[in-house]
Parts: C-alpha cells; sequence; structure tokens
C-alpha cells in the first residue's frame, strides 16, 4: 500500500516541478520592484514590502501545504497548486494599474503603498507556490528514516531554482523581453507543469491499478 | 640590530605600498565627512578652496557636486552651467522643480537668480539633503523646499493635483544607480502632464553606452524634437525640450545676449550656448524605447 502512494509521481518529476516551482517565485519576485516603481519609486523600502510579503505568503503557504499532505496527498491537489498559483497570478498582468492606483491616490506614505500593493498582487499566488514545497516532501517520502534526506534534497532543488530564477530575471530576461512577456512565460511554465503532472499521475495510477489486478488476480 | 634593519626596511616597503595605493585612488585632497547613507556611502572632500561631494568613492565614481568655499556663487562643473540653457527658452519661471539634490548647486543658484521664484527640490535621500546644508551652503528658504521623496511618485501626484511648473531639472541619474522608472516613456508623458505650456524640461542624461541611443528615441517619441546639448569638455549630455516645437535659432541668440549678463557671476558662459544647441539626431534610431515594461538601464550602461 504505501509502495503503490509514493509511485504517484516519480521522484525526477517532483523534483523537476519543484525546481520549477522556485524559478517562477522568484522570477515574479524580482520583477514585483519593477511593476511596483511607476506609483510608489524605487526606494529601498519599496524592496522591503516586497520581500516581506513574499516571507509572509510562503510562510502561510508551508503551513497549510504541509497540512494539505497529510491528508490523501494525490497529484491532482499537487497539479492544482500549480495550476491556480498561475491563474491567481494574472492580476499581476490584467489589473496591475487598476489594482495600484487607488492605492496610490489612498495612502501617501510610499512604504505602505507598497506593502498594501504587494498584499493585493502577490500574496495569493506566493502562497499558492509556498504549498508546492512540503506537498513535494510528502510525496517524495516513503518512510520516515528518509524524510530529513527527501527534505533537504527538495529544499536543495527549489532553491537552486529560485537561485536559477533570480540570476535569469535579472541579469537577462529583463534585457531580452517586457516584463508582461516574463511574467507570461511563467504563469504558461506553470499551467503546463500542472498538466504534465496531472497526466503523469494519471498513468501512474493506471499502472498500479493494473499491478493491483495482475496481483489479484495471481492470488486467486 | 639585524632583524631592527630588516624590520625598517619592511616598514619603508609598507609605507612606499600604502603610499602608491592611495595616489592611484581616484580622491585626492582631505576627507572631511564620510557617512554611509540608506543608498549610498557619501565622501566630502576638500583640497585647498575647492570642496566635493562624492558618492560610492570605492566604486571609483566621480564628483557629484563641488563648490568653491572663498566664491560659492561660482559654478564648478560645466553640467551644473549647461543646466541652465534652459532659461533661453523659459527666461522668466515662476516655478521650478528640480530632481535629484546633489550638492544642492543648481537650486542655490535659481533661488540666487530667481528669489521670488518657487522651487521645489526632490530627493531621495535625507542624508544628502542634510549634507549639502552642512558642507554646501544649501538652504531652504520661503520659496524653495525640499521633499524627501522619489522623483516619480512626486510628479504623479503633483499631476494629479494639476500642478505645473515652468521649469522642469531632472538630475536624479548621476552616480551609481540609475533609477530605471525614471527613464521611461509612461515617465516622461508624466512629466509632460506637469509641464506648464511654455515650461521646459531640462534633464542631464547620458552621452555615452547604449542607454544613450535607447534614452534618445523615447525622448523623442514622446517630445518629438529636442536639443541635444554636449560639451567636449564635460562627459554629460543634457536634453532640453518643451511642449511645442523649438524656438529658432534666432531667438535664442537674442535671449541670451539679454541675460548673459546677469549670470555672468555664476560662471555660465550663456552666449556660447545656442550654437551647441543641436537637434541632428546622431543615435541609433532602430533601438527599442524604454517603457514601464521594458526599462533595463542600468544593463544597457555596462553596453
Amino acid at each position: 500500500m504505501s509502495k503503490s502512494r509514493s509511485q504517484l509521481l516519480p521522484r525526477n518529476v517532483v523534483a523537476c516541478v519543484a525546481f520549477i516551482s522556485g524559478f517562477c517565485i522568484m522570477t515574479i519576485e524580482m520583477l514585483g520592484a519593477r511593476i511596483l516603481s511607476p506609483y510608489f519609486g524605487g526606494s529601498l523600502s519599496v524592496w522591503g514590502s516586497i520581500i516581506t510579503i513574499f516571507m509572509v505568503a510562503l510562510a502561510m503557504g508551508y503551513l497549510i501545504g504541509g497540512r494539505l499532505s497529510t491528508q490523501n496527498p494525490n497529484a491532482v491537489t499537487f497539479a492544482i497548486f500549480f495550476i491556480g498559483a498561475a491563474v491567481f497570478s494574472l492580476p499581476v498582468i490584467l489589473f496591475a494599474d487598476a489594482i495600484m492606483e487607488p492605492i496610490f491616490l489612498t495612502i501617501e506614505d510610499p512604504r505602505y503603498g507598497s506593502l498594501f500593493a504587494s498584499i493585493f498582487l502577490f500574496f495569493i499566488p506566493t502562497s499558492i507556490l509556498g504549498m508546492i514545497s512540503p506537498y513535494s516532501v510528502r510525496l517524495m517520502v516513503e518512510t520516515h528514516e528518509h524524510s530529513g534526506h527527501m527534505a533537504g534534497l527538495l529544499y536543495f532543488i527549489s532553491t537552486i531554482g529560485s537561485a536559477a530564477g533570480t540570476l535569469g530575471t535579472s541579469f537577462y530576461f529583463v534585457l531580452w523581453f517586457e516584463v508582461n512577456q516574463i511574467l507570461w512565460s511563467a504563469v504558461v511554465a506553470l499551467i503546463a507543469t500542472g498538466c504534465i503532472i496531472l497526466l503523469i499521475g494519471y498513468a501512474q495510477t493506471a499502472k498500479s491499478v493494473k499491478q493491483t489486478r495482475h496481483y489479484e488476480n495471481k492470488q486467486a | 640590530m639585524k632583524t631592527n634593519r630588516l624590520n625598517a626596511n619592511l616598514l619603508i616597503s609598507l609605507a612606499l605600498m600604502c603610499f602608491i595605493t592611495l595616489s592611484s585612488f581616484p580622491v585626492k585632497g582631505e576627507t572631511i565627512h564620510e557617512e554611509r547613507s540608506k543608498y549610498r556611502d557619501i565622501t566630502v572632500t576638500q583640497v585647498k578652496n575647492r570642496r566635493c561631494l562624492l558618492f560610492n568613492v570605492h566604486r571609483g565614481d566621480r564628483n557629484q557636486t563641488c563648490v568653491l568655499i572663498d566664491d560659492p556663487d561660482r559654478l564648478v562643473f560645466d553640467y551644473t552651467r549647461m543646466s541652465f540653457a534652459g532659461l533661453l527658452l523659459e527666461p522668466e519661471p515662476e516655478r521650478i522643480l528640480i530632481i535629484g539634490l546633489g550638492g544642492g548647486s543648481i537650486p542655490l543658484t535659481f533661488s540666487d537668480l530667481l528669489p521670488n521664484t518657487r522651487i521645489d527640490v526632490v530627493e531621495i535621500d535625507e542624508a544628502v539633503v542634510n549634507v549639502a546644508k552642512e558642507f554646501f551652503f544649501f538652504r531652504e528658504t520661503e520659496n524653495m523646499k525640499v521633499t524627501i521623496d522619489d522623483g516619480r511618485p512626486f510628479i504623479k501626484r503633483a499631476a494629479i493635483r494639476n500642478e505645473t511648473y515652468d521649469y522642469i531639472v531632472l538630475d536624479a541619474f548621476s552616480g551609481d544607480y540609475i533609477p530605471e522608472h525614471m527613464l521611461t516613456r509612461e515617465f516622461l508623458e508624466e512629466v509632460k502632464r506637469i509641464l506648464s505650456p511654455n515650461g521646459v524640461l531640462v534633464a542631464n542624461t547620458f552621452s555615452t553606452s547604449r542607454l544613450y541611443d535607447h534614452e534618445s528615441v523615447t525622448y523623442q517619441r514622446v517630445f518629438n524634437e529636442f536639443y541635444n546639448f554636449r560639451l567636449q569638455t564635460s562627459g554629460n549630455r543634457i536634453i532640453i525640450t518643451q511642449l511645442g516645437s523649438l524656438p529658432p535659432r534666432g531667438e535664442l541668440v537674442a535671449e541670451a545676449r539679454r541675460i548673459a549678463k546677469s549670470l555672468e557671476k555664476y560662471g555660465i558662459p550663456v552666449l556660447d550656448y545656442p550654437r551647441r544647441l543641436s537637434t541632428r539626431v546622431d543615435w541609433d534610431m532602430s533601438r527599442r524605447i524604454l517603457t514601464d515594461q521594458y526599462s533595463p538601464g542600468n544593463l544597457l550602461r555596462d553596453k
């Protein structure tokens, strides 16, 4: 039983998607300052707001994702994280001005203005992306002795993904593409990842059902 | 005895090494003030009567501003003097906006020249304001106020309040980090909104690197035409433009003659300026314009 559950998704698939989620988190975060600066400027406090909100959102995501992983972990929920994060990132692309303008008009202090803008723009997609890490750990872990090792491996992979996302965005992407083009790419990458997880999850279940039937037939 | 000799030799060579390192350092003269602010390292140096403000010295930055302490009215740098060329287009501004304080020589000169004109200065770094006051004779007056803020939101709010300025100086780009959100088409559109019908925009910008091309096409897109003002002796390029079409050169010459006397004590050679204001396109027009969506100024500067 525990064997079949561990094969919900192959380990290397979980590792790959953890990399992608880490990459996308930092890509969006690095673009955050670019998105906020027309309204709140480029002062240090704008970066402070963005980093604070990303940290709090990720913390909430870890908490919720960890809790969800205890209740029948499955590929569908895992895929929904990716697709959900993509969908909730869309307002950043489509309605950024509509969201920031009223905040700019009501709050004079750019520190709190940028803080509230960060909440409305980034909190939900980032916390959903945060759910991916603990859930991935659960999908990779087979036994208790393994859990520390797997958690370490996953943090390693997703953090390397974050590093790559930070470097790629700040060194190259902003030089080659527009902000929204980069964001659309992240959205497409997340949705594609979600779909791939669904497909592989489906294939794995089919395989394990077949195996179980085969086993049962043999027993009979 | 021998070890002493050895030590002495060692000391001498060490001292020599120190001397060589120090003398190759870009700053000469005595450092009279050093401060690390939220945004940069601020250094004030003085050689004889010449006192200079420098940002991020260890990265080899140039002087931001210098004053002659026994003749503080005289402007030391070409680019500071060039910032007054806008007076040829708008000789009697009633409201002036200056983004970026530095050592404060531009606002001080305006305040001295036009004591009844209202001057708003916007500076992001409070430490720069304090240093300008303490070491560079800057002071706020009844008509001259400094706001600690980022230039872009300040201009956005001024536009919402329907305020206009007759003379706008953008001087936020000197130094080590370029505020990329103040290079974009959208930003220039906002500046346009607070420019009075006869008002003039004077922007101290870049004369080298690919950024020169990108910036030129962006200004061209927003303002159609502008004066490109460069001097061989200065690494800066000043963009001067206004809402309508630019005046004919004859008018500029006449205006220069009229105001030359009043600018003499600041050392501004305004008679020489009209023939240096060029409208010739000398940049690569195929470059992408800078927008809020695409503005990698800090990356383009190194290209």
